[in-house]
């Protein structure tokens, strides 16, 4: 990939610096000041309140009141789930935060706290290198956010979601809360309900972004969760490749994230979306994620989970048209406390579709993962096929790991295969690095930056360095 | 032929009954009948009605492998022949006597586990309701030549509890074939079976259950088999007939070197639905256990397989394998598989595999270009799919009596 070539090229020393950031710098906060403010808990009035302040079109408010009804008919995700989701005391979150402003243009214009936790994020380096747009998130309204002239110029979009729906109603409407419907599950209604935030994409017909697009998310208020919405839409034959990442300052009491992202690629599209969920160990980060594939469209979702305290995240592609492609692949490491709960669903929808999925995930300490699957291939279509890797890695004696799977398969003109299997880093491979003069440790994380090493691989060149650094970083301390 | 319930019996039974009346009935929405058709758990329609038969031409017709160690038929949870030939020591009698005659035996080990795959309703109504079934018991380096053969017959419109207790002592060996199969064609019976095998240390338990029942009837079969130390335990399930059945079979690892079979064949055709749930259970470390599931879809059918490998905290050293197979031969077939895994221990070799395919048409082409029709070629093929899990028996009378059946069902069938 093109893309990948200039990344090495340019890579001095000062670029790779400028990569290696320190996460632990994440660890900071700066005084609240927010000038609104919706309050503890949640209700009709906090909905109104948010639809006043965001000065909300009557459509999205009517949506957001019919959709805090449905979440609160929806039960909890009760038989499958972890216990833990009880923990939550949807009472105890303030669903609305912002510092009341527009979205700024400039670097100026943005308040120098700001700057400075994007200073540390490594922001700007990445922006001085060579990505297109950069839309950082300082809580729940992008406090930044800049597009390249060219961009516009070629006619794509690249806005908060608010913005989108007031300024391109005509593109956003018919496609926002489809391929996610409200009643999907108890947390897509609630996001629904109190969404704020988030991204908003159109790629125009034919057009072909070879710089990744790029948010970066913080959370910064105590017990504040994130409801992002994220809509990216790319017309016929257009790419684009969109990248989420996450960092959070640590909290002393649990907040929850629970985004939607919707994807459409329409006729020949291809959108690649790519996240390395990195919040901090208090955090609920229950995400509902499902991409539309049209005809010969491919959706591919590039998925890496380090942090939180419960990750219960299961992208989805339907694949409605002849030929689409979904793909998942995804890296999960739970380290102690940790619960990394994802998977990935594929509904196959029209004839000769293809998916894959390729799930690796390293429990650590007392650390949980869980791979949980869908396929479905319905009656009455043919040359669908759909192939499931899952390789568990268990580092200590107390880890934790499952999968459980679920595919149907109707007809006999299709092929759907799966596997999986657990394993642990052999004491030979440990003895044989050991001996060459690496520690235990040392020697761990190799043998851990091995096994997901293929899956690395996928990740654009600054979040591969970067994945590498945390994965190292995640595993001190793990053995001896 | 049996006499009163001994007291002991009947207090568990009461029991029992109390525990079926108050387990809520499986409903949508519970995950261990996702896919199922719960409204196969209505046996409302059943007629109750006993049918008539011939109690000759039934003890005819109940052939099975040549050389017997000892051979039982029952008739709706009655015996109607009873022939034994095994060495001295072993017990090998209708469960009906050995519920008087060897209480101590039999309560020790007649279903002492809660049922955890979802038919703990079902189970209690069979406890409740049982009368009759095979008991076996081999006494300490007893080896019991040739196979204890059990022909299980329903006819009417009536429930069966027929129920299987195998104990082997240490080092000991015993092979026990039940067969399944309805006395009329037409007729929907209910069988509610249950199994309880129990292999000794460094004992062998082979367990091979045949369900050839009338295409209208339905049946629940649980199997709860425990291993212990270096006991090799083979369980094998071949379904044919049936309108509806449901299989849980649960495997619990005692002790290391245990070493646990589980095998299936199923050849669902036109409406039928095979809905198989399995439980591999390590809980003691470096044990080993293999799962393979084949399933030959035909018609409109349809099957499940939900299949969990678990292994306890402890339970290192674990070697777990399971294998689902699905050979899609029509159309309007569907096969779900739920491979799980729950590993809760390190230094384990664990793999699960599904995969859902039709033949491929090189594989048909090259038969073809041998001189072999297509449609048999399919039959060829898919013979040969299912015979992989049978000779893991390894006990060639036993492969082929199955193979008569899985040869009659392939006769059966009929490729639209």
């Amino acid at each position: 990939m093109s893309f990948q070539e200039t990344a090495s090229a340019v890579l001095d020393e000062d670029t790779q610096d400028a990569i290696n950031i320190d996460q632990s710098k994440g660890d900071f906060r700066f005084p609240e000041n927010h000038k609104f403010d919706a309050g503890w808990g949640l209700s009709s009035k906090t909905v109104d309140y948010i639809c006043d302040v965001k000065q909300d079109p009557d459509w999205v408010r009517t949506f957001r009141h019919k959709a805090l009804a449905t979440f609160e008919k929806k039960p909890m995700p009760t038989g499958w789930a972890t216990k833990d989701l009880e923990n939550i005391h949807f009472d105890k979150i303030r669903y609305y935060l912002s510092d009341g402003e527009k979205p700024k243009r400039t670097w100026d214009e943005v308040p120098p706290e700001v700057l400075e936790t994007f200073e540390r994020l490594g922001i700007p380096e990445q922006e001085r290198g060579f990505l297109a747009g950069v839309e950082a998130q300082y809580d729940s309204e992008a406090a930044y956010s800049n597009m390249k002239e060219e961009l516009s110029k070629e006619g794509v979009i690249f806005v908060t979601s608010a913005e989108g729906l007031k300024e391109h109603e005509e593109i956003f409407r018919p496609y926002f809360g489809k391929v996610i419907p409200t009643g999907d599950n108890k947390f897509s209604a609630l996001n629904s309900a109190v969404f704020s935030g988030g991204s908003f994409i159109y790629i125009p017909k034919g057009v072909k972004l070879k710089q990744p697009l790029q948010a970066y998310f913080r959370i910064n208020s105590e017990s504040f969760g994130q409801f992002e919405r994220t809509l990216i839409i790319a017309d016929e034959g257009a790419e684009v490749m969109y990248m989420e990442g996450c960092t959070a300052p640590k909290f002393e009491t649990a907040t929850l994230h629970s985004a939607v992202v919707e994807l459409v690629a329409l006729k020949g599209a291809k959108i690649q979306y790519i996240t390395v969920q990195n919040w901090s160990s208090n955090v609920f980060n229950l995400v509902t994620k499902r991409g539309l594939a049209m005809e010969n469209a491919e959706i591919r979702w590039i998925d890496c989970n380090i942090g939180s305290r419960l990750t219960m995240k299961y992208p989805g592609v339907v694949m409605k048209g002849e030929g689409a492609r979904g793909e998942v692949i995804s890296i999960a490491l739970a380290n102690d406390n940790q619960h990394q709960d994802t998977g990935a669903k594929m509904i196959h929808a029209a004839d000769n579709t293809t998916s894959n999925v390729v799930s690796k995930s390293i429990s650590v300490g007392e650390g949980r993962s869980t791979y949980r699957g869908q396929v479905l291939i319905p009656k009455h279509l043919k040359g669908c096929k759909n192939n499931t890797e899952c390789d568990a890695l268990l580092i200590n004696s107390n880890s934790r790991t499952d999968t459980y799977p679920a595919i149907t398969v109707k007809g006999n003109r299709h092929a759907t295969q799966h596997e999986a299997s657990v394993s642990q880093v052999s004491e030979e491979m440990l003895f044989y690095m050991q001996q060459r003069g690496l520690d235990e440790g040392q020697a761990m994380s190799l043998a851990v930056n091995g096994f997901i090493n293929d899956l690395v691989r996928e990740f654009p060149m600054e979040y591969s360095v970067e994945l590498k650094r945390l994965i190292d970083l995640e595993m001190e301390g793990s053995v001896g | 032929m049996t006499s009163t319930v001994p007291s002991w019996l009947e207090a568990r039974q009461q029991a029992a009954k109390q525990r079926y009346e108050e387990t809520p009935k499986p409903k949508r929405g519970d995950e261990q009948w996702r896919f199922a058709n719960i409204k196969q758990l209505n046996f409302d329609n059943l007629s109750g009605v006993a049918g008539e038969f011939d109690r000759t031409d039934l003890i005819k017709r109940s052939t099975g492998v040549e050389n017997t160690a000892a051979k039982f038929v029952f008739l709706n949870d009655e015996i109607i022949l009873a022939e034994t030939a095994v060495p001295e020591g072993v017990i090998c009698l209708p469960l009906g006597e050995a519920f008087s005659k060897h209480p101590e035996l039999v309560e020790k080990h007649f279903m002492t586990r809660e049922t955890r795959l979802g038919s703990a309703k079902y189970a209690a109504l069979h406890e409740a309701s049982v009368k009759n079934g095979l008991f076996v018991y081999v006494p300490e380096k007893v080896e019991v030549e040739g196979v204890i053969e059990v022909h299980h017959w329903i006819s009417g419109g009536v429930t069966t509890f027929p129920h299987t207790l195998i104990i082997t002592e240490t080092s000991s060996k015993v092979r026990v074939i039940d067969i399944f199969r309805s006395v009329d064609e037409q007729v929907a019976g209910l069988a509610i079976a249950f199994n309880d095998l129990c292999a000794g240390k460094n004992s062998s338990l082979d367990y091979v259950a045949i369900q050839s029942l009338n295409e209208v009837s339905r049946m629940i079969s649980i199997n709860e088999t425990s291993t212990h130390r270096d006991a090799r335990a083979k369980g094998f399930i071949l379904n044919t007939g049936g309108a509806w059945i449901r299989n849980e079979s649960l495997s619990r690892l005692e002790g290391p070197g245990a070493h646990s079979d589980m095998l299936s064949v199923c050849l669902p055709d036109h409406e039928q639905e095979f809905d198989q749930r399995t439980y591999q259970h390590h809980v003691s470390e470096g044990a080993y256990s293999d799962l393979l599931y084949k399933n030959t879809l035909y018609g409109h059918s349809k099957t499940i397989f939900s299949g969990l490998i678990l292994v306890d905290e402890k339970a290192h050293h674990t070697d777990a394998y399971q294998t689902c197979r699905n050979l899609m031969m029509t159309d309007h077939c569907e096969a779900n598989s739920m491979p799980g895994l729950e590993i809760n221990a390190d230094q384990v070799k664990c793999s699960h595999g599904s995969t859902s395919a039709q033949i491929a048409d090189d594989e048909i082409f090259y038969l073809q270009a041998r001189g072999i029709d297509a449609d048999q070629a399919r039959q060829l093929i898919a013979r040969g799919f299912s015979i992989e899990a049978i000779q893991r028996l390894e006990c060639e009378p036993v492969e082929e009596l199955i193979l008569r059946f899985v040869d009659e069902k392939f006769n059966r069938v009929v490729i639209s």
